[in-house]
């Protein structure tokens, strides 16, 4: 095996193309869990930790760009309050330990059906910039980045640089259904934002398919409902979050598997996407998370 | 491969590190700290947390190479000279160690707790823990020594 250090970004992409048996590692939180157990043997191990810019975030052309390499702690400290989804969910990943090395760019990269960050950037429609030295940039939406089972859009020419997403413009929530409150990967997950500007609402399913992916009927289900001026400014109708989250449960594809069954999911998702839009509504007509 | 790093205090270069070794197997099979234990390799029991930058990591999904000129400090570190750590002292006073295992790792972790909030709350130190187990003490002892070690740190402020 070989050790690969590139000390900028530039030269991480020409190693990146030159040696399609390197593995990225960044936090290493999935992948030394891999080569400990033996379960991968790369041909070479390429270190991400030297590009420094690549654990940095910036607002740029209105957006907050994440990069990559910002381990979960940081994120939550000192942009939790611009991406209150996203924030939650990087709350709720593995320990403290764990949240001061993994990152976003590992849980893309990962790819996990249950991977906490997929459903947040999912609700806030964001976009993930991937970059080849051959290729040069893509910005690739969170919808059309995850393929399959830890299968993305990413080519093996590819690297992952950075997130981007607009600062929440209303209420956002991430909720997660697991055995225990710590440490624990999600028998199912969901994340809704609200965009008031827009009389929209993002939607995120993580854990109950083989990709995370939006509950685009139940989205599009509240945005008619609530297409009135009027019904921004309001409680919610009787009834409405209740059939939203029939919406949702009906949008997931899950399985049986140990951590859970497919009924089981269907009806946590259903439970979660109600109280997590009475959350956001509340929020709403509270005049707090940024409406 | 060589990787050079400062751990606890001093520079060090070790030679001959597989590529994919973890910075857990560098430390106590190649360096002689065997403070830092091994006890999932995983990330799931804290048993083998060290600073990184400052930072508490578990040194087992940590790849020896991306250590290359940082900084690492163990349990090893923390004592001054013969004397122990306040929360080390804490540890022993309370009868927060059974068989030991898990206690370098929640020692290291509190240290890092208490070095950021000197007086946490019993819920905010049950977060900073969550990430330690233990399979002997049913953790109140554990509770405890963060407690009196909390107590002494701001009350010497
Ligand atoms: C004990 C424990 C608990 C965990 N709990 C959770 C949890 O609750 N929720 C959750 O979602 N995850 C959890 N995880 C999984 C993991 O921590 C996350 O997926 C984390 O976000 C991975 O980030 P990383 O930087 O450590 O990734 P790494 O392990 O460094 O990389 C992960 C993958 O992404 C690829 N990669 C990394 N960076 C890039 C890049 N810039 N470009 C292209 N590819 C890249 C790597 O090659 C690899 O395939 C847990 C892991 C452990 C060990
Ligand atoms: S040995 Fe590293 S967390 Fe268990
Ligand atoms: S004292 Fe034995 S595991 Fe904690």
């Amino acid at each position: 095996m070989e050790f690969l250090r590139p000390l900028s970004w530039e030269e991480a992409l020409a190693l990146r193309a030159g040696r399609p048996d390197a593995v990225p590692i960044q936090g290493g939180t999935d992948v030394m869990v891999e080569i400990n157990f033996e379960v991968r043997r790369p041909g070479a191990l390429l270190d991400l930790n030297p590009v420094r810019e690549l654990a940095e975030w910036e607002m740029a052309e209105g957006r907050l760009r994440i990069g990559a390499g910002l381990p979960y702690t940081r994120l939550i400290e000192e942009v939790g309050d611009r991406v209150p989804g996203l924030a939650q969910a990087a709350r709720t990943v593995g320990s403290p330990q764990i949240r001061n090395r993994g990152t976003v760019g590992g849980n893309l990269g990962a790819a996990s059906p249950a991977g906490d960050c997929h459903p947040p950037l999912l609700a806030a429609g964001a976009q993930v910039e991937v970059e080849s030295a051959a290729g040069g940039v893509r910005m690739i939406p969170a919808e059309e980045f995850y393929l399959g089972v830890k299968r993305t859009a990413l080519r093996d020419d590819e690297l992952i640089r950075a997130v981007w997403l607009r600062p929440a413009e209303g209420p956002q929530h991430f909720s997660k259904v697991g055995t225990r409150n710590a440490m624990v990967i999600a028998v199912c997950s969901f994340a809704i934002a609200l965009h008031p500007a827009e009389r929209r609402v993002g939607t995120g399913i993580g854990s109950a398919a083989p990709t995370p992916l939006r509950a685009a009927e139940a989205e599009e289900f509240l945005a008619g409902e609530l297409a009135g001026e009027p019904a921004w400014g309001r409680s919610l109708p009787d009834g409405l979050a209740e059939r939203f989250g029939e919406l949702v449960g009906r949008a997931a594809a899950p399985i049986d598997d140990v951590r859970g069954t497919a009924a089981y999911r269907r009806h946590a998702l259903a439970v979660m996407a109600r109280r997590t839009l009475t959350w956001a509504w509340q929020d709403r007509l509270a005049g707090t998370g940024r409406s | 491969m060589r990787v050079t790093f400062t751990v606890n205090g001093s520079r060090e270069s070790v030679d001959d590190v597989w590529e994919g070794e973890s910075l857990l197997y560098v430390l106590r099979e190649r360096m002689g700290l065997p403070g830092a234990k091994n006890a999932c390799e995983q990330g799931e029991c804290g048993s083998c947390t060290v600073y990184l930058d400052g930072a508490p990591v578990c040194a087992c999904l940590v790849a020896a190479g991306q250590v290359e000129g940082r900084e690492v400090r163990t349990v090893e570190g923390l004592a001054d000279g013969g004397r122990l750590d306040p929360v080390q002292e804490a540890f022993v006073e309370c009868g927060a160690v059974q068989c030991g295992f898990c206690t370098p790792g929640l020692i290291v972790q509190t240290h890092a707790l208490l070095a950021r909030r000197p007086d946490p709350s019993d819920a905010e130190i049950r977060e900073a823990l969550a990430g330690n187990l233990c399979r002997c003490t049913g953790y109140e002892k554990i509770l405890d020594a963060v407690r009196l070690a909390a107590s002494r740190k701001t009350g010497a402020e």
